[in-house]
This record gives structure tokens, sequence and C-alpha cells, in this order.
């Protein structure tokens, strides 16, 4: 209940952010919504001995499309992404996910930034992303850099985000009605043990899993079996080259039954609204 | 008012925030307390260096287990001891070993719980980490690594019930013999408040008070005064405000308490302590966790000829206050269920495992031996080729033949089980279900249809029976009606709500009684100072004992009120009647005396009997000669889908008959509540450890409690069998849901999956435990 003590500092702009970070360095957490930093801290499983929180710093929260591409501040909370009548037209998929993180507390709290850069294995956001080919905005002292989801998960809690490196924003192309998310929640939790979503273009289609591996992860035997014209049909290969690891959230086989089950689910969905 | 729905009126306070809970309770100079806890489920402690954590800023003390050993603090004794039982010494603190993650081994008091814990963690223990044994059946088999030094073999206890050369006949001549091994996995009891206390001794009065999130305060006075502490009970108050749910978890008295207590002493300041969430999962008492093997023979009738039910219960590490009791008499003796069965045979071999202690959670005892009987005969239909409905039907206890004495030593004093059955199952629309199960199953869909038919012995208890059976204490209850000269009544009950409503169905008893309005009645219960004595809350006991308690001191403060109307109305006393809140002469139109003006005239006294006292106040103890028994049948209706595993539970009904009842909108809260709780138990929740004693369910990310959206709306009604034993006719409710909604729903969900050759699994009933039996049986994996 009680964390390690802890500096809080509360940043300003995204600038005195940036200061803020580069002074403390890995004795600094960037906090954001607080709704996974927070927990762990009062867990005492993580003692950061600065906080600095984006909380106050204006700007960082805007929704906005310009260009075939939607831009939306990382301090936007998941309720917000989810009711946005921007993401809602212009990238539903993105809506579709935000609405099934956690429940309204969470979701009224957590940010879209700091969920993607928490990079929880298990979090709904991440196959949102892939399945969008978004990227995020990283913003540095000297200067920004725009890095694909493909290459911002690296791995369990871990990302492409350098050191001194803030996420400001995520990018997402404008993207069709023709997408779904197909989740299986755990009931304790309610992270997706599987959640798959899919997001349909003219021909093709990309598919990201989460929940099921270390990482999330693009399902490429299944794009590549939609590509191929295999329409429904390429839910079958949900499981091809997806090393699935047991642990008390089921079996190797059950994890890859799953896949191919909430697989087919998304995709029949998403085939529904093409 | 007995009957009718008022909202409760505690309510206001509860759901404005503004209930005073014992960590609202700030007193002057308070410290707070944080404990050092074992990080190994067995471990010897060579050392404990505090050093570092006394020589912290705001650090005022650290004591160790040996401290409160050397300063004269007992072990916390067992209340309930059977012969041969192995008692291992309890200490507050562990003294020379661990025996559990999250056993208490040091104890830090600073001026902040945030320095006291960063202050905990400088503690230095040097432990040596022993061997662990995590499960019961494990803790038995030779050569297991010993928990404690005196129980040889890990066995606390073995125990028996029933005519075993009987049963043994009964089974070898049965027709046929359904035989089943049953596993009752680990719950982990969360209620919304966590534990807490703070203590505060008095040094110039020499007193001690303690505020404590209890289910039965007087029982903690006397247990921790009497044995623990020892200090004499005048000087011992011990109080328990709003409490914020308890199921059994708060029955018992925990380290921390007496930690709290002694250290206030040592140190001449207040000492709080409240639980972590994290800390609640490793150090309140668990429920459940029993193996179980039975055997259920049947002659070629379908009639039940014989039952025999070997179970090892897992106690955890230590004996807590009612441990004992839970797997015994609260379990084999309801293994006759609603059923007529002429041999039974029980045993229990309960064994100390590297665990957090088990003790009673909701239902304690009556859960288990509902699961072993439904989930038999559910499994016994299979065999039999029975509908379930009817094989219950063919056994039930004849009405005819109450009061009926089953096999396993109850005397059940009434019941008529059929109409239940039958109201639950019109309401279900079972034969129109049952098609639709049919129908369904054509297009591989699976659907489940799950039946519970239970009973339970609650209304605890009988003083003498308990006391014959191993009880250190009576079960009977106080009540006390003190009326006030303007008529106004405040009652003082010896039982205790957290959660369950007393000060609205016990002022609703009073005001029926005495025809005044709800508002005119001031219910205090949970301070020992205040309460003459008082057994506590758990075991469906309030409304049947403490009600009951209260109503022998209503009809006494109405006699003694009508004696004074007689005198008044110049009346023979046996002329003078009461009703609606007015003494009158019968035939005799305007001879009347409100309850009001005879309140008034007896305290000031100038105008009543001369061989009368003044003052109009009573109070009662009520000790019941027998126990309640609540029945009724549950039905799950649940669809499972094969894909995933995942269970939906899409209907549920329940009957219940608990006799009278005087609140229905607060029974069916109680129903909801439980019903929930124990759906939860077939379907997600289970306390988990790994080999070594870890803990793997340890917070509420990874143990699953049961969510409202994951449970469909309850549709109940009842059957109305008052009980006998009882002025009132009241049974219990609060455990009924529980009870009675595990079986229904693991048999509906085995119910759905019988087309796949699948007859049981163990409960939780996961996606993923679903799918591989499903694999399995198509001949997969």
């Amino acid at each position: 209940m009680y964390p390690a003590s802890f500096a809080y500092h509360r940043a300003t702009s995204v600038s005195h952010a940036l200061e803020l970070l580069a002074t403390y360095g890995d004795d600094a957490k960037v906090l954001a919504g607080g709704h996974s930093l927070l927990p762990v801290m009062k867990l005492r499983f993580a003692a950061p001995a600065h906080l600095i929180d984006l909380g106050r710093v204006p700007g960082m929260s805007g929704i906005t499309e310009s260009g075939g591409v939607v831009t939306i501040g990382a301090m936007a909370r998941h309720a917000d992404v989810a009711s946005s009548a921007v993401v809602r037209a212009k990238a539903p998929l993105l809506a579709e996910v935000a609405g099934h993180i956690g429940d309204p507390m969470i979701r009224n709290m957590g940010t879209i930034g700091g969920s993607l850069a928490h990079a929880d294995p298990a979090a709904d956001l991440p196959a949102a992303m892939l399945a969008l080919g978004a990227s995020v905005v990283l913003q540095g002292k000297g200067g920004s850099r725009t890095v694909g989801a493909d290459q911002f998960f690296v791995d369990t809690f871990q990302t492409a985000l350098g050191a001194g490196e803030l996420l400001v924003a995520v990018q997402v192309p404008v993207s069709s009605a023709a997408c779904a998310y197909a989740k299986h929640p755990d009931p304790a939790s309610g992270y997706a043990i599987a959640g798959v979503a899919i997001q349909l273009g003219a021909s093709g289609g990309r598919v990201a899993l989460t929940g099921l591996a270390p990482r999330p992860m693009r399902l490429a035997a299944v794009e590549a079996a939609l590509a191929a014209g295999a329409g429904a049909a390429a839910a079958d290969r949900a499981a091809d080259g997806v090393e699935f690891i047991e642990d008390a959230r089921g079996s190797a086989a059950y994890k890859a039954n799953l896949a191919r089950v909430f697989t087919q689910r998304a995709l029949t969905a998403a085939l529904a609204r093409k | 008012m007995i009957g009718a729905s008022v909202k409760r009126k505690e309510d206001g306070r509860f759901l404005t925030g503004r209930g005073k809970y014992t960590d609202d309770i700030t007193l002057p100079g308070q410290l707070h307390a944080a404990f050092v806890r074992s990080p190994y489920a067995h471990a010897k402690i060579r050392a404990v260096d505090a050093s570092a954590a006394r020589a912290m800023p705001g650090v005022r003390a650290v004591f160790t287990g040996a401290d409160l050993k050397a300063g004269g603090v007992n072990p916390i004794p067992v209340g309930w001891l059977h012969a041969g039982i192995n008692v291992a010494e309890h200490h507050a603190m562990a003294v020379d070993a661990a025996r559990y993650v999250g056993e208490a081994v040091a104890v830090v008091l600073a001026d902040s719980a945030a320095t006291a814990r960063d202050a905990a963690e400088a503690v230095a223990v040097d432990y040596e980490e022993l061997a662990a044994v995590v499960s019961a059946v494990d803790a038995l088999r030779a050569g297991a690594p010993q928990v404690h030094g005196n129980a040889a073999g890990n066995v606390a206890f073995t125990w028996q019930l029933g005519d075993a050369a009987g049963t043994d006949a009964a089974i070898k001549g049965a027709k046929t013999v359904v035989r089943q091994h049953l596993g009752n996995q680990r719950l982990i009891p969360n209620a919304i408040e966590p534990r807490a206390c703070l203590a505060s001794f008095d040094a110039a009065n020499d007193e001690l008070t303690l505020y404590v999130t209890s289910q039965n305060p007087h029982v903690h006075r006397l247990i921790m005064g009497a044995f623990v502490l020892g200090i004499p009970e005048q000087r011992f108050r011990v109080v328990a405000p709003d409490v914020g749910g308890g199921f059994g978890s708060k029955i018992f008295i925990y380290p921390e308490e007496v930690v709290a207590c002694w250290a206030s002493k040592q140190v001449g300041a207040p000492v709080k302590w409240t639980a972590t969430r994290s800390e609640a999962f490793l150090s309140d008492s668990h429920g459940r966790d029993h193996e179980t093997e039975v055997e259920m023979a049947f002659d070629a009738a379908g009639k039940i000829v014989g039952l025999r039910v070997h179970t090892v219960a897992n106690m955890g590490a230590h004996f807590t206050l009612f441990a004992p009791a839970v797997p015994t008499y609260l379990y084999g003796t309801l293994l006759s269920g609603q059923y007529d069965i002429p041999v039974i045979h029980v045993s229990v071999t309960a064994a100390y495992t590297n665990t957090v202690p088990v003790d009673a959670y909701r239902g304690a005892g009556r859960p288990e031996a509902t699961y072993v009987l439904e989930r038999t005969l559910d499994i016994a239909a299979g065999t039999l080729g029975v509908d379930p409905a009817e094989l219950r039907r063919r056994n039930f206890i004849a009405p005819t033949k109450f009061p009926y004495q089953t096999a396993v030593a109850l005397q059940y004093d009434s019941g008529n089980y059929a109409p239940a059955l039958d109201k639950a199952l019109g309401m279900v629309g079972y034969a129109q279900l049952r098609a639709e199960q049919a129908a369904a199953r054509a297009k591989g869909r699976y659907i489940g249809i799950g039946l519970s038919s239970y009973i339970e012995a609650c209304g605890l208890a009988p003083s003498h029976v308990v006391g014959s059976l191993g009880a250190q204490a009576g079960l009977y209850e106080s009540g006390a009606v003190r009326v006030h000269p303007t008529g106004k009544v405040t009652v003082l009950t010896g039982s205790h709500s957290h959660g369950q409503g007393h000060e609205t169905t016990f002022a609703q008893i009073v005001a029926h009684e005495l025809g005044c309005a709800l508002d005119d009645v001031e219910v205090v219960h949970g301070d020992t100072a205040k309460i003459p004595f008082g057994m506590g809350s758990y075991g469906s006991r309030s409304g049947a004992v403490g009600g009951s308690a209260l109503f022998m001191s209503i009809q006494k403060v109405k006699e003694k009120g009508r004696r004074i109307a007689a005198h008044q109305l110049e009346a023979a006393v046996e002329d003078v009647d009461f009703k609606d809140g007015t003494y009158f002469v019968k035939g005799a139109p305007g001879k009347q005396k409100g309850f009001g003006e005879i309140a008034l005239a007896a305290y000031l006294a100038h105008n009543i009997p001369g061989d009368m006292e003044p003052g109009l106040d009573s109070t009662s103890f009520f000790n019941p000669s027998n126990f309640v028994y609540p029945f009724g049948t549950h039905i799950a209706v649940v669809e499972v889908d094969p894909a995933t595993g995942h269970v939906a539970l899409t209907k549920y009904v329940a009957v219940d008959d608990f006799g009278n009842v005087i609140n229905p909108m607060i029974v069916d809260g109680q129903l909801h509540g439980g019903i929930a709780q124990g759906v939860a138990q077939a379907l997600w929740e289970g306390g988990v450890y790994d080999g070594n004693g870890q803990l793997l369910t340890g917070s509420m990310m990874t143990y699953a409690l049961p969510k409202a959206h994951f449970l469909p709306m309850v549709e109940s009604d009842r059957t109305v069998t008052p009980s006998p034993i009882n002025p009132l006719g009241v049974k219990g409710a609060g455990e009924a849901g529980t009870i009675a909604s595990t079986a229904a729903t693991a048999n509906a969900v085995l119910d759905a999956l019988a087309p796949f050759g699948i007859t049981h699994l163990d409960m939780p009933l996961t996606p993923a435990k679903i799918w591989a039996a499903i694999q399995t049986a198509r001949g997969g994996h």
C-alpha cells in the first residue's frame, strides 16, 4: 500500500519533462495515468527515486486527423480514445480496442501513451497498433523520431523507447471499418489471455495477437493466407510459426487453439464489416 | 413490520462514505505497525537483526516472536478440540521456525505506516530454508517434511462418524456403487475491508482497548484476555465498529491483534495496523481444501443404501479458532443431505501443511458436504440412467418421517423437500429446458442443467450439543432491550453485523412487537463495554439465535408493561392485552394506555404496583435446543463453448426455505451474494501454491473473484416451513446461497459435457481445463 519514498516532479512542458528525464536518468519513471506504475510501486516491485508527472503538461492529449493520419496525444485517456468521434470514424479498430481495456475507472485514468510505453504483453492496445500499422512519436532532447509499431514492441515490458526519450504521440493511418477485435479476458485481471485485432485492407489485411506470447506480434501466416485470398479460412494458420508457452493460463496446445479461435472470430466479424 | 422489505437503516452512512471502520479511528500518538513476514514456506529462524531498522528516523520499536514469548504472551488457543488432536503451539509471531509464506516473524512500530513499512524491509532475518509440503495428501505420505515436531506424519487429527461396518456391508451388497475422487479447492476470503486493529493501553487505569475487525468481539476479549495476554476482562474492552464483510475470516484471533495489544503496553502508545490486500491473501485464514473419496451405493430401484466418505483436509500450518470443527462436525454431520440414507460412514484425516491456516469460510463444511452429495448424485444419475431430478426425488426423506434422525448424528426437526424441488423445476421450465438441451446438442451447442438440493444446519448452536462434541464454549446469544422513559428503545445484541443488516432487521423485530416506529429503535452491537456478552455472528446464527434472545427480552418488557397497565387501568393483569403499541382492557373500549405512557410510568415510578421495581428493560440469553435446517433446490443453467471451454452461466433459479423471513430484501441480498460466492468456486476461484509453498494467486490480478457481469439475475422464490425451535420461526440465510450454488453450477457444467463422455472434472472449471478434457475425450492429446 505504501510505496518506497520518491521525489515527485510535475512537468510543465514536454521540454521540461525531457530536462527532468536527462537529470535523473534511470532513477526516474514517467507517470502518466498511473494504473500500471503505481500498483507495482505500492507492491514495491518498483521503487523509482523520482517520478516525472505528465498529468499537467498542456497539449498532450489532443486527437486530430490530417493528411490521412490520426494523431493522438500520449496523455489521451482510453475512454477519450474509445469515444472520440475522430477515432471512431477514421480508426474504428483503435476505438473498439480502447473500449475493451480494463473497467471504466481504468479507462478514465489510463492513457494510450502510458499503456504503450509499459508494453504489457497481455495489454489490448499493442494488438491494435500492430494491426493498424500505427506508429509512435518518440521525443528526445535532440529531436523526435517516429517508430512503427512493428519495431516498437521488443519484448515483455520492453520497447524501442530510448533513454531520455518520451512517447509523446501516436499516429494511426486512417483505416476502414473492416476491422474487429476478439478477446478472451482473464477473469481475475481482465487482461487478454488471448486478443486478436484485425484490420482488413483493399486486399488482405493485418492481423495481430496479444496475450498468448511474450510480446504482441503480427500473425504472418494468417496475413499471407489473407493476401492469397483465403478469406475466413486464413484463421487456421493463426498458430503457425508462433511459440506458445505453457503456464497457469493453459497448455501450449490450448493457447494455439485460442489463437486460431479468436483469429477466426475477429476475422469473421471484420469480413462482415467489409 | 416483520416480513417487510424496509430499506436498511445503516445504508445511509455506508453509501455516503460515513461508515466508521477500524482504520478510520485515529488516537493521539498512535504508532503504526508493519510486519516482517516469512518469504519461505518453511524455514528455521537463526537470527533477527533489527539494528538497521531501529536506527531509522521515526522507528520506535522492533519486536520478534522471541520477544513476545519472553514477554509472557501465550500461544493462541484452539476453540474446538477433538479427542487425540495434535495441537501445535501457535505463537503470534514465529519463534523458532516460520511455517508458511506470510507468517509474521517480527514487527516494526513507527510514527507512520510508510516508515514502518520501510523499516520492516530493513529487518534482516537469517533464515535456513527447510523442505516444505503444500498439499495435505503429500503431507501424509511417508517421508514428507514435518511441519511440527509434535504432529507425527503431519496428522493434525483423525475423526470419524457413523457406522463403518454397516456401511461396508451395504456397499458390498449394493446393486450399483458409484465411486469418485472429488477435490474441493482452497479458497481465499476477500472481505472488502481488510483486517485491521488499533490497540491502546491506558497505563493510568491499567486498561486495554482494542478496536478490531471482528465478527465476535466478546470472543476476542475472552480468548485474548484470559488465554493469550492474561488481561482481566473488566479491564479489556474490545470494539468491532463498522466491519466491511467477514465471510468467516474475521471470527478468528489473529496474530497481528495479539501483537498490537502487547506492543501498545510495551511502548506506551496506541498501535495501529491495517492489512494490505497482499497481506490479506497471505494471512487471512483460507477456506475449504479437501480431497475426498466417495462411494455411494444404490439398490435396483435407485435408492441410496449406503454412503462412505473419506476426506483429507488441509489445515494449513496452524489451527485457527474453529478449524477442527469445520471438516468434522460442520461437514460429516451434513452428509445425509435431504436424503433418507440408512447407513453412512465418514472418516477425516486432517493434515498440517506449510500453507496459510484453513478455517471457516462462508458455509464452513456444509458447502463441502453438499458438493460431495450433489456431485456424486449427478454422477450416479448418469450411471443409473435416471434423470437427476428424479433420482433426488426418489431419495428425499418423506415429509412424514420428521423429526428425522440421520445416520450422522443430526436430528432434522422439520422439512418437506419435494415442494421446493418442484417449484424450482417449474420456475426453470425443466421439461422444456431438457428438450431445448437435446435440440441444441444436435446443433453442436452444449447446454447444461445442474441441480443442487441442499440442507444446512445453522443457527449455531445448541450449547450442550456442541459442548459434548468438543466446542470450548457454548453458542447461545444475548439480547437486551432497554426501553427509555419516552418509549424509545435501545437494543443491545451480542451478535455482530458486518454487512448483514442487523440495525434494520433487529429493529423490525422490536417495532413489530412493540408497535413503535422503526426509527424509535436503535440497535447497538460490537462493543464489549456496552453489550453484556455475546458469541458474535457466523454460522447463519444472528436471526435464529440473536434475534430470538432479543424476542425473549421484548416479551419480558411487554409483560412488565402489562402489569403496570393493569395497575393503572384498575384491571386484572389477565384482562389486559397489548396490540399495535397499546395496552387495553379486553371488552372495555377506551380503557387503554400507550406503550410510551407505560414506559414513562415505569421510570417515574409514581404509579406502579407496589411490589414492582421501577424501570423497563430486560436482558435474555437464548440457547437453542437444536440447529435450524434451511433447505432448498437451486438450478443452474450454463452453456459451454467447446471451442474455448468458456462457461456462460445463463440462468440461475433458487428456491429456499428459510422459515419465516424478517426482511425479504435483505434475505434476497444475502442469497444473491452467497450464490455469487458459490458459483465463483465452481468456475473461477482457486488458491494455488507452487511446490515450494509460494502462493501463486496472491492478488486480485491472479485470484479470480466474481464480477457482477459474470452472473445472470437470480430468479428466487421460497417455501416457508417455520423452524419449531425458536420463537421467531426463522432459520439462517447467510450461507445457503454459497452452500447450494457450487454444486449446482459444477453439475450444470458437467451435464453440458456429458455428450463428450466426461463424467467429472475438479473445480474451478476453467476454460483451459474444460477444453483439455474435451480434446482428450475426442481422442486428441
